[in-house]
């Protein structure tokens, strides 16, 4: 009971800091420009967040059960150049078939990495290590061998583009499938068979298999959702940026695994959560807009991965720190 | 992600006990390892072939050699990664740090700075990067897998914020073109001989001394080693230290190599020095691996991109290449050892030799 405290203890100061942050970070920009309380602007970043949202729910459950996934920028680049080339050959595609297109194509790398870890046994860094060049590598194949280089706004139906921009309800579609899938992962990891199961996989490998669960078909479920969910996000970031290229998605990985380790999911397994996760994008996105508002906006684009970088640090380190004392203060109360 | 050093004890090397059977099993890895670099040496002849098929030139001693200085820099960083791998760590941010200190020389150069001072400067941010990931890793106590990917991102980002997208040139001819430098009047290049003294020493240090035995000891069994008095934590630093000073040190010689010095140099290096590191034998939870496997690796990767690029085959299409192998040189043996294991289990065998690796 008592690691249940101190993950809650935990949790709950790491939401706090994490909030007070993203707080003192809006009054800053919001004094330093006048453009970032602005609608357009806080949709921009509400747009951002939603495919960074997809991807690091994926991640989350990868890391939960004690893995990572290095591989979520490549398959988001992979699938956002097929589904564009696909829908400037075929324009009739209707947007549900392309975004289950997307997925399907992110499932089939997701199901490769999941296969290694779990059959293969190879250690998940290494082999999302390797995929990552495999499926970067896979991309230049196939726009070589389909010779479409680049997809643009003009090669994209006006019907798709319009997932970027119509409203539903006065709320953008956009932003509903992210908000769909938080709420879906949030129920399966917290009120499931199976989403508890990736936690007590990523929590103690051996006692989970000592209890009978299966930990091989839970990690390569993992994989295979970060992978289709990332392949989901490559037709979003088509539809949004209408612009994508054989590098389309390159090092978001670090994006991704950065939001969910702020989020306060750890990467020793089994805690953390997707309502942190959503808690990192948005600190991630308001972060990196307001490096372009405060900051040169030619410079900024070039010191984002710094301070990316940077930020993972003082959150896996404040975690440890943090972890570490409350570990402490219960020995004491306990002695 | 690899399990804490502490949890891996199990894993197929530190199971060799101190009696009889556990000798025999030591003896039976030795032989499989004997059997790995063959293999190696194999997979080295096969891209030979491959490459000589491609291009009637390939054979020419002076093509030959002048093709190794394509990969030198990445084989000085596989040099220390192997160290850092037997010791149960890993480091991701090699490439990063080897374009960092590309920059800060490119950077202090253009203040007016004497050249051979920008080299120092570079190769003491090198070092700094590195002790940095040693101390967070061990003070902090946080995996080195994080830790390095957080500098991963950190030290590129500090790269590229410096140069922005410029790019720097113009550096004196005493600097640029070491790979254009021979020993005396042989065809071999300045950064082959580089390498080989490096490889040397590293053979010397891992294989020769005290430190080396402690780089083993710690990645068979870190707490072990921590009750036996050895100072875990000290080499772990002394290791990252000297992995980022050898990236600096790749990066100036990669910056002398292409005369620009660029906030993407290096990119993805660091994926081809762990592939060196682990294809030449290393094994990835720790305390095992070689230096010679390590240098036979990297001569079958870069021979291999060698002769892609003679196919006309693109750099990012190579990456796939690369992928494969590192993938391929940690599933076969696995695959290999549980195939043994399940074998002898029919047969009424040692069944504890089925155990699962501590991966997932």
């Amino acid at each position: 009971m008592d690691r249940r405290r101190l993950v809650t203890l935990v949790a709950r100061f790491r939401e706090f800091g994490i909030l007070l942050v993203l707080i003192l970070l809006v009054a800053i920009t919001s004094v330093g420009n006048s453009n970032f309380l602005t609608s357009t602007n806080l949709e921009g970043i509400a747009l951002d967040t939603a495919i960074l949202v997809i991807l690091a729910i994926g991640e989350t459950v990868v890391i939960l059960t004690r893995n990572i996934d290095l591989s979520v920028g490549a398959i988001l680049g992979f699938s956002a150049l097929f589904v564009g080339v696909v829908l400037k050959v075929h324009p009739g595609v209707p947007i549900p078939a392309a975004l289950l297109l997307g997925a399907a194509v992110g499932l089939v790398f997701g199901l490769g990495n999941g296969l290694l870890v779990a059959l293969g046994e190879v250690p998940a860094i290494i082999a999302t290590l390797g995929t990552l060049g495999i499926y970067r590598g896979l991309i230049f194949v196939y726009s070589s061998g389909s010779n479409q280089h680049e997809i643009t706004a003009s090669d994209l139906p006006n019907n798709f583009l319009a997932l970027a921009t119509q409203t539903f309800l006065g709320v953008k579609l956009f932003l509903i499938i992210p908000v769909l899938l938080l709420l879906a992962a949030g129920y399966w990891l917290g009120q499931t068979r199976s989403g508890r199961e990736v936690y007590a996989v990523g929590g103690n490998g051996a006692a989970a298999r000592l209890a009978g669960i299966k930990s091989g078909r839970t990690v390569l479920l993992a994989f295979a959702l970060s992978g289709a969910l990332a392949g989901l996000g490559g037709v979003l970031y088509l539809a949004r940026y209408a612009q994508v290229d054989t590098l389309a998605g390159s090092g978001m990985e670090l994006n991704v695994i950065a939001a969910v380790v702020i989020g306060g999911t750890s990467t020793l397994g089994g805690v953390g959560g997707v309502l942190g996760t959503l808690i990192g994008c948005v600190l991630l996105s308001v972060i990196n807009n307001s490096l372009v508002l405060l900051t040169d906006p030619g410079s900024a684009q070039f010191w984002s991965r710094a301070v990316y970088g940077l930020v993972i640090l003082g959150a896996v380190v404040a975690d440890a720190l943090i972890t570490g004392r409350l570990q402490r203060a219960l020995r004491r109360r306990r002695a | 992600m690899s399990a804490p050093p502490s949890e891996q004890a199990g894993g197929a090397v530190s199971q060799a006990g101190t009696d009889a059977a556990g000798v025999t099993r030591g003896r039976a890895f030795l032989a499989k390892l004997a059997r790995w670099e063959l293999l190696l040496v194999v997979l080295l002849i096969g891209v030979l072939v491959y490459n000589a098929r491609l291009s009637p030139y390939f054979w020419d001693s002076q093509n030959i050699l002048d093709d190794t200085s394509n990969f030198m820099e990445i084989g000085l960083l596989a040099l220390p990664m192997t160290l850092i791998i037997i010791a149960g760590h890993i480091d991701l941010s090699v490439g990063s740090t080897a374009a960092l200190a590309s920059v800060i020389f490119a950077d202090r150069f253009q203040a007016g700075w004497n050249v051979w001072l920008c080299c120092l400067a570079a190769l003491a941010v090198g070092a700094l990067a590195g002790l940095i990931n040693g101390l967070v890793t061990t003070r902090v106590k946080i995996p080195s897998l994080v830790v390095t990917l957080g500098t991963f991102a950190l030290y590129r980002g500090l790269a590229n914020g410096i140069l922005g997208n410029t790019e720097v040139s113009g550096f004196p001819d005493s600097f640029v073109g070491i790979d254009l430098r021979y020993l005396g009047n042989t065809h071999i290049p300045a950064p082959l001989i580089i390498f080989a003294v490096a490889a040397i020493l590293t053979i010397l240090l891992l294989h020769g001394t005290v430190f080396g035995r402690y780089v083993f000891a710690i990645g068979n069994n870190e707490q072990a080693c921590r009750f036996s008095g050895v100072a875990v934590d000290r080499v772990v630093v002394i290791l990252f230290t000297l992995s980022g000073l050898v990236a600096a040190f790749a990066g100036l010689i990669l910056t002398s190599r292409l005369q620009t010095s660029r906030g993407d140099l290096a990119t993805n290096f660091e994926l081809q020095a762990i592939t060196a590191a682990v294809l030449g034998g290393a094994n990835i939870f720790g305390g095992s691996g070689t230096i010679y496997g390590a240098v036979l690796a990297l001569f079958v990767i870069g021979l291999l991109q060698n002769g892609l690029t003679l196919a006309n085959i693109s750099g990012d299409i190579q990456t796939i290449a690369v992928g494969v192998l590192l993938i391929l040189s940690i599933l076969l043996p696995g695959l290999a050892r549980r195939g043994r294991a399940a074998f002898g289990r029919r047969r009424g065998g040692d069944a504890s030799r089925a155990k699962r690796s501590p991966a997932t």
